[in-house]
């Protein structure tokens, strides 16, 4: 083991600093080759070993542009070395991440070469050589080892694209190539289209474009130089911020800048200068009378967009932003808020994007090159012009594409193609499409994961039962109420009366966490997916199915773990002491939210009437028929013949209802003592329904509470499809009917999360994972207020108690008014968030809408990973079990916290996205009329929802073509919408008739249109 | 930041058990009754001893029938890469003065020579992490150079937790990225320990394994010591002798 030291200068804040660091030689790195016999071959088996006749050394430019590329299996035997790996952790931190992924996959090879500490491979700086001609010179001094070291047997091969690398390589007697002639060697001409053409090319590119001469002349503005950016930050010439797209109008953006206290809007691609969504910019402000008339501009600039028909957004994240009113420049001037534009990118957000290829005319060669624009799903990004060999291929296909560049003379920014993900209009892969546009990663477990698994058949053994901190609950009679055909349910409950008049309710939840141990690949795959994600046709899982569906769930009859929070409640529901303790269970039934419901209703009570109506009719009927046959008397004067038809119509109908009844509730009772004989009662009174009905009342207080505190009863359009189990194809559509017994449950749902937040709170203050809402602002709730306005509402949204009781007297003339009204104002709020209790102070940790200082999330650990790390926290705080490491580090910590938020979004996304993909199923086959209510005014028409179908969309008063041709006018005061000449007017939230049907304006590409009868 | 690449090498080219190369000297301060230079890596410590001598100021003299210890340590103003002015008797100068001492006091054998005085005076010359074990470790290497009877060799070693592994010997990289630090001070031959310091909190097994590599680390460092300067043996081997007689 040798040492040397190197010498290094480093700025830090503009001071030169010399900095010594030590640099320890080895010997004992080993080539990674699975034929060399002088390296210590134990080590190398532990890595994939290289085994090819051609070994790659790829440079660090190849790494950072070629990624796409190095990830397709075709490339294999790779030797990356670690100054190439620093330097592109240096560059882009994303690319870093995937050529680490690939470096630690046990099924490619591809390997890392530590040449920095190798004693043969270590260079020194030299005297006027910049870092890269370092860097270079150790890439080559590293490949010619490799070379020396191997022998003739293999062929060791430097590729870069950098000419002058490649030049000294040759020099030196290396062989080098560049990528290309590389992959040509391959003789796979799909792989060609992968690799990202170098600027030499782009000449070859302008070429082509100069048909179109007006392509030519330079579209954007220049960036301006970095230095120049940094300057006017720190003078406040230029502001900084993270760029936000507008998802329903691709044309207007947002800046959140801190420097300015605002947003900044910015208007028009023009003014957007190559930003993309989610890139951090360097932004100038606009002259002040230029703020308005901007707006106009957008409108007229560039390409036709238009509004398309989605489902009705579940809060303001995904809600169309609240911009200045349609057309507020012929209004009076509202105050505005600052437009800008972007001089400067301080960091690209560039990543995949899927989508598909414009139509257009097949090229007259088939094979050779041609270029054609991209147009994404996801409509914030532009269209991105590729290059391809296989555009017949392409065109009816959604297709995953990277940005590589975008300069000043193009409209569109370059990009190639990295892979196909199937047909266009098939659903699997418009499903496969939401999946990769929400991040979401629904390949099957790996082996690593799968093997932390416990062995199956998998019960509860005796060590679980004999440990002290495992309370034993099988006794208990025990339940759970969940959607019908759930499978991992995470919750069940108990009920029991004590002998003081007081209750003790329990709510045992899953115990994941035992199963789940932190730092296990089983657990970092679950933290990585963060949530379970529900679509309609299919689940992806955070947890392995034998955990999500087996071991953990909560079955009936089965012994399981669980982690219980136990309170004493008084019938007042006063919480008087709560435990939580780790426990065995045995549930006694798993009902369904139907049965728990029917169960507490007292329709057993018609279900015994029933059956004594059908037992004396059926004597009736009998004695009727035995008299009529022996003519008796008396038989004329009470029953005469009439009547017998009579009593069979009525025997028939109670029938109808006996039968009705035991399907839907008594066939399915295993565990209580229900018996004919035990019906004559007039209620059901075996112990699971009565405690049913304790907890039912003391729900119903606790909620009663809740909401006198200020908790807001929100409302969401939830649809809810049938699928047919066979072609998957959604054979009914309807709302999501939300039932006494659905709150009941969330009641204690929620008394259980605040119970355990308050816990760990206590314990660790600045290590618990809680989450919190936001109080809105005055600003989200805006459009809420102006549409109430309209309506002749006032509501109060000085505090969340304000606005409850507010909307509480926000009932119209028709039923469902009420509920719409709360669902705008649901749209105005932003979701709630997780976040670690270090970051913020504790009056941050506020939960509005549920009115709650503290929240957290305790009870799914099965389909959240929040709960998990909630689970692990509790039992830490209880002694039981020590706290992970990753608590003591609080950056990672809210890494953790955020990466939550972000899956969780996503999760939501995608379901949406999943919803709208089968209602335009849905709807190609079924044109419908139905009624809709109208929730926005725009210029030429208005966004209208469909309550039924939980959909929003618009609907245009003027064809497309004349578009804002005078003919209607709007009332912004009266939120209305008025034709010239006033014989038609519409409002907001007023009720009317619309056709619902599935178009196709340009194949391939459905879209659901909605249009006034 | 990652500390520990997925190949398992540190930032400096050592894995995680790897300690930085030593380097001691003895007698590098001629007109002082024992001295000794220590490097760690870029850590580098000079240590001084006068006594025992009488006491100088009687009023510190608290047991009279033991010698009184005293320590200075201090850190030269070049030391750091940037010439900052270092405030004698600063809290950390005071707090590390004391750990020395304390270490060092638990070594020596004091009731051999009472009413006299030890003095100990530490600098640090260049600092590269690791100055508290570098000053012990060369605190002790200065009082065998200068003949004080000890039961034994203090020798010590510091070890972290970064990126879920134990490192032996932090650097400064390492030392300032904010995880655990433990500081172990060992008598190798008693296997006894004399100092446990740590900053920051660790869950007790993994604390225990920290401590483990510390304490091995310890053991490495006695090892050279006696390997590279065998004055020290009979300094360390014949007074613990004298005792029995």
């Amino acid at each position: 083991m040798l040492k040397s030291n190197v010498f290094s200068k480093k700025t830090r804040n503009n001071k030169i600093k010399k900095e010594v660091r030590e640099v320890y030689l080895r010997d004992d790195i080993c080539c990674g080759v699975s034929s060399c016999t002088t390296c210590d071959s134990a080590a190398a088996s532990s890595t994939a070993g290289l085994t090819a006749s051609t070994i790659l050394v790829v440079d660090t430019n190849v790494v950072l542009h070629q990624i796409d590329l190095l990830e397709n299996p075709a490339i294999d035997d790779v030797v990356v070395l670690s100054v190439v790996l620093d330097e592109v952790k240096n560059k882009n931190l994303s690319v870093y991440n995937r050529i680490r992924a690939l470096c630690s996959n046990s099924l490619r090879k591809f390997y890392v070469f530590a040449n920095k500490f190798h004693k043969d491979t270590h260079v020194e700086k030299m005297e006027k050589e910049s870092p890269n001609d370092l860097n270079d010179r150790a890439i080559r001094v590293a490949t010619q080892w490799y070379q020396k070291h191997l022998g003739g047997a293999t062929r060791v091969l430097l590729v870069t694209n950098d000419r002058e690398n490649k030049r000294k390589a040759t020099e030196e007697g290396i062989l080098a190539e560049t990528i290309e002639s590389y992959v040509k060697s391959l003789e796979q001409p799909d792989l060609l289209d992968l690799v990202v053409q170098p600027s030499s090319v782009d000449v070859n590119m302008e070429d082509i474009e100069d048909s179109r001469p007006s392509k030519r002349k330079i579209i954007y503005a220049e960036h301006k130089p970095m230095s120049e950016i940094t300057s006017g930050l720190r003078h406040g010439i230029y502001h900084q911020g993270k760029l936000r797209v507008n998802r329903y109008n691709p044309f207007e953006a947002y800046v959140g800048s801190e420097s300015i206290g605002d947003e900044i809007i910015i208007y028009g691609r023009t003014n957007m200068n190559r930003a993309f969504d989610g890139d951090i910019v360097a932004v100038e402000l606009l002259p002040q009378e230029q703020w308005h008339e901007e707006k106009s501009l957008s409108i007229a600039d560039e390409e036709e967009e238009e509004e398309v028909v989605q489902l009705a957004p579940s809060s303001a994240d995904d809600a169309p932003r609240s911009t200045t009113p349609v057309n507020a420049a012929d209004q009076i001037p509202v105050p505005s808020r600052p437009s800008g534009r972007v001089v400067g990118i301080i960091k690209r957000n560039w990543h995949s994007y899927c989508g598909s290829l414009e139509p257009m005319p097949m090229p007259a060669g088939s094979g050779s090159i041609a270029y054609a624009l991209f147009v994404s799903k996801d409509r914030r990004i532009p269209k991105i012009r590729i290059q391809t060999r296989q555009l017949g291929n392409l065109l009816n296909k959604r297709i995953v594409v990277t940005v590589d560049s975008w300069d000043r003379q193009s409209r569109y920014p370059f990009g190639h193609y990295v892979r196909v993900i199937g047909d266009i209009g098939d659903r699997d892969t418009e499903s496969e499409m939401v999946l990769i546009e929400n991040d979401i990663d629904a390949r099957p477990f790996t082996a690593q994961v799968l093997a932390c698994l416990p062995p199956l058949p998998w019960s509860v053994s005796t060590e679980d039962l004999a440990n002290p901190i495992r309370l034993d609950l099988r006794k208990i009679r025990v339940f759970s109420v969940d959607p019908p055909g759930c499978k991992d349910i995470d919750d069940a409950l108990h009920c029991t009366a004590l002998p003081n008049g007081n209750y003790e309710v329990g709510v045992h939840i899953a115990d994941v966490t035992n199963f789940v141990h932190p730092g296990s690949p089983l657990d970092d795959e679950a933290s990585k997916r963060g949530t379970s994600v529900y679509l309609v046709e299919r689940r992806i899982d955070m947890l392995p199915k034998p955990l999500t569906e087996d071991i953990c769930s909560l079955r009936a009859d089965v012994e399981r773990l669980a982690f219980s929070v136990i309170w004493e409640m008084t019938p007042e529901a006063e919480i008087i002491s709560t435990r939580f303790s780790k426990s065995v269970i045995k549930s006694c039934a798993a009902l369904s939210y139907v049965e728990a419901q029917a169960r507490m209703d007292d329709r057993y009570f018609l279900l015994v009437i029933a059956t004594l109506c059908v037992f004396s009719l059926i004597i009736a009927v009998i004695y009727l028929h035995l008299y009529n046959k022996s003519n008796s008397l008396w038989s004329v004067s009470l029953f005469s013949s009439c009547s017998l038809h009579f009593y069979y119509v009525a025997l028939l109908f109670f029938l109808a209802i006996y039968i009705e009844n035991c399907m839907s509730i008594s066939y399915k009772i295993k565990t209580g003592s229900f018996q004919l004989c035990g019906c004559f009662c007039s209620r059901l009174m075996d112990p699971l329904t009565t405690d049913l009905r304790n907890m039912n009342s003391l729900a119903k207080v606790m909620r009663q509470r809740r909401i006198e505190r200020g908790a807001l009863t929100l409302a969401s359009a939830e649809v809810k499809f049938q699928i047919d189990t066979e072609t998957h194809d959604p054979l009914d559509i309807g709302m999501y009917q939300i039932r006494e017994a659905n709150q009941m449950v969330e009641e204690f749902m929620l008394a259980a999360n605040v119970s355990v937040a308050a816990q760990i709170l206590k314990k660790f203050p600045v290590c618990s994972l809680l989450r919190r809402h936001p109080s809105p602002t005055r600003e989200m709730l805006e459009p809420l207020l102006l549409t109430a306005a309209a309506v002749g509402i006032n509501l109060d949204v000085s505090s969340s108690k304000a606005l409850a009781d507010s909307l509480d007297r926000a009932v119209g003339d028709d039923p469902y008014f009420n509920k719409l009204i709360r669902i705008l104002a649901t749209r105005c709020m932003t979701q709630a968030v997780y976040f670690c209790s270090g970051d913020l102070s504790p009056p941050e940790f506020h939960h509005y809408g549920l009115a709650a200082p503290l929240y957290t999330h305790f009870t799914s650990p099965i389909r959240r990973y929040a709960d998990v790390f909630v689970h692990r926290l509790l039992a830490a705080s209880l002694g039981i079990f020590q706290l992970p490491t990753i608590f003591q580090d609080r950056p990672q910590l809210t890494s953790v916290a955020d990466n939550l938020n972000y899956r969780h979004r996503n999760a939501q996304m995608a379901s949406r996205a999943s919803v709208e993909l089968h209602t335009l199923i849905y709807f190609r086959k079924r044109p419908t009329d139905t009624e809709a209510r109208i929730v926005k005014i725009r210029s030429n028409g208005f966004i209208v929802f469909v309550p039924k179908f939980g959909i929003e969309g618009p609907v245009y008063l003027t064809s497309k073509g004349q578009k804002g041709g005078g003919e209607w006018y709007v009332d912004e005061q009266q939120q209305k919408i008025i034709k010239m000449d006033s014989s038609l007017s519409y409002s907001v939230l007023q009720t009317l008739r619309i056709h619902m049907e599935v178009v196709e304006p340009q194949p391939n590409r459905p879209k659901l249109q909605l249009t006034l009868i | 930041m990652e500390f520990v690449s997925p190949e398992g090498l540190r930032l400096d080219g050592r894995r995680p058990t790897e300690m930085r190369q030593l380097r001691a000297e003895i007698g590098v301060v001629s007109k002082a009754d024992g001295s000794a230079m220590f490097e760690m890596g870029n850590t580098k410590v000079i240590a001084a001893v006068y006594g025992p001598r009488e006491v100088q100021n009687k009023g510190q003299q608290i047991n009279n029938d033991r010698a009184l210890v005293r320590c200075e340590y201090s850190m030269a103003n070049f030391s750091t890469g940037d010439r900052v002015r270092k405030p004698k008797g600063d809290r950390r100068s005071i707090e590390i003065s004391l750990v020395i001492r304390q270490t060092m006091e638990a070594c020596i054998m004091t009731h051999l020579m009472p009413r006299s005085q030890i003095d100990i005076f530490v600098q640090v010359l260049q600092a590269d992490g690791g100055t508290r074990s570098a000053c012990i470790n060369a605190a002790t290497l200065a009082v065998a150079d200068a003949g004080i009877p000890m039961c034994d060799l203090v020798t010590s070693c510091s070890a972290g937790y970064l990126n879920s592994t134990p490192l032996l010997d932090l650097n400064y990289i390492e030392d300032s990225a904010g995880g655990a630090d433990v500081t172990v001070g060992i008598l190798p031959t008693l296997d006894k320990v004399t100092l446990l310091q740590m900053d920051a909190k660790l869950p007790t097994n993994i604390f225990e394994d920290v401590m483990q590599l510390a304490t091995e680390g310890c053991k490495a460092i006695a090892n050279y010591i006696r390997e590279v300067n065998p004055v020290i043996l009979i300094a360390v081997y014949i007074w613990p002798s004298l005792k029995i007689f």
